[in-house]
C-alpha cells in the first residue's frame, strides 16, 4: 500500500520525464543533446507513466474513513458509511 | 444691567451642535432601544423615537438610507448605528441612522465586528500566513457534521472530481454552544492524525447554509485560533455565497460553500486526464524530433561514409581492372598480330631455304647409300650406287665415270 506510487508521484515523474526529454531536444540546441537510446528510454517511461496515471484516474474510488478517539485517547480511523446518499 | 455677552439662539444652537460634531462617540454611536412613533414621510425620510425604560431619543432615517435598510415597526427592539447631532430648526438632538438591525442580530453583528477587528490587529488574517493548498492532494481531512448536507455535498463532489483522494472525517457538531469546542477538538484530532499516522494535505471545515445564528459557531474566537494553529492548511466552506464568518478570514482559503471547498481542494480529473494526455503528446513530439534529428544525422553520415565506401573502391578497382584487361586484350591482340606477321615472314624465309623448293625448279639432291649428300666429285667413284632425289620422288643411279 505505502510502497505503491500515488497519482501525485506518477504525475510528477511524468512531468519530469517530459521535461528531461524537452531539455535534451536536439532542435533547440540548448544544453546537452540526449543520446537516442536515453531519449527512447525516457519516452517509453513517459508513455508507461501516462498510462498508469490514466488507469488511476479511471479506476479510483473515493475512500472515506471516520476518525474516532478511543477511550485511551488514541486515534482510530474506521471506514465511514454515509447514511443515505442523494 | 445688560451682560456684555448676549448670544442669539442660532449662535447657541450652533455651539451646541459643534459640541456634538466634535465628540467622537456622538459621531459613531451604537445604541439599542425600542422603536416607537415610526412614520415615513412622503419625501421618503423616516422619523421615529428610540426608547428604553428611562429615556427617548429622536431618530431619522434619510430616504437614501431608508431604501437600503429593512425598516422597523413600532415595538421592535433594534440596534441602531449613526451620528447623533442637532436639528437646529427643531431645537432637538437626534440620531441620524445609517444602520439598523433587529436587536439579537445587531448584538451578534457587533460581536462579529469587534472580534474580527481584534484578530485582524493580531495578524491572524495576514495573507503572509496563509499556506498554499497542494494541487493534487493525497489525503484530505473533513470537519463537519456526520449527518449534514455539507458532508454529502463534499463527498459527492470529491467522488466526481478527484476520487483518488483519501478522506478522513472528523465529525463535529457545527451548530449550538457545543459546536466551537467540538470543531476545535476535531481540528486537533486531524492534526494529531497527520503527525502520528498519515499526512494530510488540507482540512475542509464546512457547514451548509443557515441563519446567522446557525453559523455562529464559525465566528467563535476559539475556532479561528484553532484554524490558525492547525499545521495542516484549512479551507472553509460555510453557509452560502454571501455568508462570511470569522473562520473564513482565519482560513488559508475560503470557499463560498461546502461544495466550493471540495472544488478548491482538488483538481478536476477530466482536466488532469487532459494534462496527462498533453504530456504524453509532448513526449511523443519530442521523441519524433529526436528521431528526425538522428535520422538526418545518420543520412548525412551515410553520405559521407558512402564517399569512402569499399564498394566504391571496388567499383573503381573493377573499372581499373576492366581498363587494364581491355588494354591487355588490345596488347595481346597486337602481339598476336605481330607474332603472326613474324611467323609469316619466317616461313617465307624458311620456304626460301627449303631444298625441296629448289628441287621443284629442276635441281636434284644426290645422296650416298649412307645418306650423305654428295656435294663433291671426290665423294664418289665409278660404280657407286647413289640415290637421286627430285621434286616428286627419288631414283637410283650408278656412277659410270669419274674423270678425277
Amino acid at each position: 500500500m505505502s510502497t505503491e506510487k500515488t497519482f501525485e508521484d506518477l504525475y510528477r515523474e511524468l512531468e519530469e520525464t517530459v521535461r528531461s526529454l524537452e531539455s535534451g531536444d536536439p532542435s533547440t540546441g540548448s544544453g546537452r543533446v540526449l543520446p537516442l537510446a536515453e531519449a527512447l528510454a525516457l519516452f517509453e517511461r513517459g508513455t508507461t507513466l501516462a498510462e498508469q496515471c490514466n488507469s488511476l484516474l479511471d479506476g479510483a474510488e473515493l475512500r472515506v474513513r471516520e476518525l474516532t478517539i478511543r477511550p485511551d485517547g488514541g486515534l482510530a480511523a474506521e471506514p465511514f458509511e454515509a447514511g443515505q446518499n442523494g | 444691567m445688560t451682560p456684555s455677552n448676549v448670544y442669539t439662539v442660532s449662535q447657541v444652537t450652533a455651539y451646541i451642535k459643534s459640541l456634538f460634531v466634535s465628540d467622537l462617540l456622538m459621531g459613531d454611536a451604537w445604541l439599542s432601544g425600542e422603536v416607537s412613533g415610526f412614520t415615513q414621510a412622503s419625501s421618503g425620510h423616516c422619523y421615529f423615537t428610540l426608547k428604553d425604560g428611562g429615556a427617548v431619543l429622536k431618530a431619522v432615517i434619510w430616504r437614501t438610507q431608508a431604501a437600503r435598510l429593512s425598516l422597523p415597526r413600532n415595538g421592535d427592539q433594534v440596534i441602531a448605528h449613526g451620528a447623533i447631532s442637532v436639528y437646529e430648526a427643531g431645537g432637538q438632538y437626534q440620531l441620524y441612522v445609517d444602520h439598523l438591525e433587529p436587536a439579537g442580530v445587531g448584538r451578534l453583528w457587533l460581536e462579529f465586528e469587534r472580534l474580527k477587528a481584534r484578530l485582524a490587529a493580531e495578524g491572524l488574517f495576514d495573507e503572509a500566513r496563509k499556506r498554499p493548498i497542494p494541487a493534487r492532494p493525497r489525503r484530505l481531512g473533513v470537519v463537519t457534521s456526520a449527518t449534514g448536507a455539507a458532508l454529502r455535498d463534499i463527498l459527492r463532489t470529491l467522488a466526481a472530481r478527484y476520487p483518488l483522494v483519501d478522506v478522513i472525517l472528523a465529525a463535529a457538531s457545527v451548530q449550538g454552544a457545543d459546536a466551537p469546542p467540538g470543531i476545535v477538538a476535531a481540528l486537533d484530532a486531524l492534526n494529531r492524525w497527520a503527525v502520528e499516522q498519515e499526512p494530510l494535505d488540507a482540512i475542509l471545515l464546512a457547514r451548509g447554509g443557515g441563519s446567522v445564528e446557525d453559523l455562529w459557531a464559525f465566528n467563535d474566537e476559539r475556532v479561528s485560533r484553532a484554524i490558525v494553529a492547525s499545521a495542516v492548511p484549512v479551507i472553509t466552506g460555510v453557509g452560502h455565497e454571501t455568508d462570511f464568518t470569522i473562520a473564513d478570514f482565519a482560513a488559508d482559503l475560503r470557499a463560498p460553500t461546502p461544495t466550493g471547498a471540495a472544488n478548491l481542494a482538488t483538481p478536476d480529473r477530466r482536466e488532469l486526464a487532459a494534462s496527462v494526455r498533453g504530456l504524453a503528446v509532448s513526449a511523443q513530439s519530442q521523441i519524433q524530433t529526436h528521431l528526425t534529428a538522428v535520422r538526418s544525422r545518420t543520412d548525412a553520415l551515410t553520405q559521407r561514409l558512402g564517399r569512402r565506401s569499399p564498394a566504391l573502391h571496388i567499383a573503381r578497382d573493377r573499372q581499373r581492372v576492366d581498363d587494364l584487361s581491355r588494354r591487355a586484350d588490345l596488347a595481346m591482340a597486337a602481339r598476336l598480330r605481330s607474332t603472326r606477321e613474324h611467323l609469316r615472314s619466317l616461313s617465307l624465309h624458311l620456304s626460301a631455304l627449303d631444298p625441296t623448293a629448289v628441287l621443284s625448279r629442276g635441281y636434284a639432291i644426290i645422296t650416298q647409300s649412307d645418306g650423305a649428300v654428295v656435294g663433291s666429285t671426290a665423294q664418289v667413284a665409278a660404280g657407286d650406287a647413289l640415290t637421286v632425289r627430285v621434286a616428286d620422288g627419288e631414283f637410283g643411279v650408278v656412277v659410270t665415270t669419274n674423270d678425277e
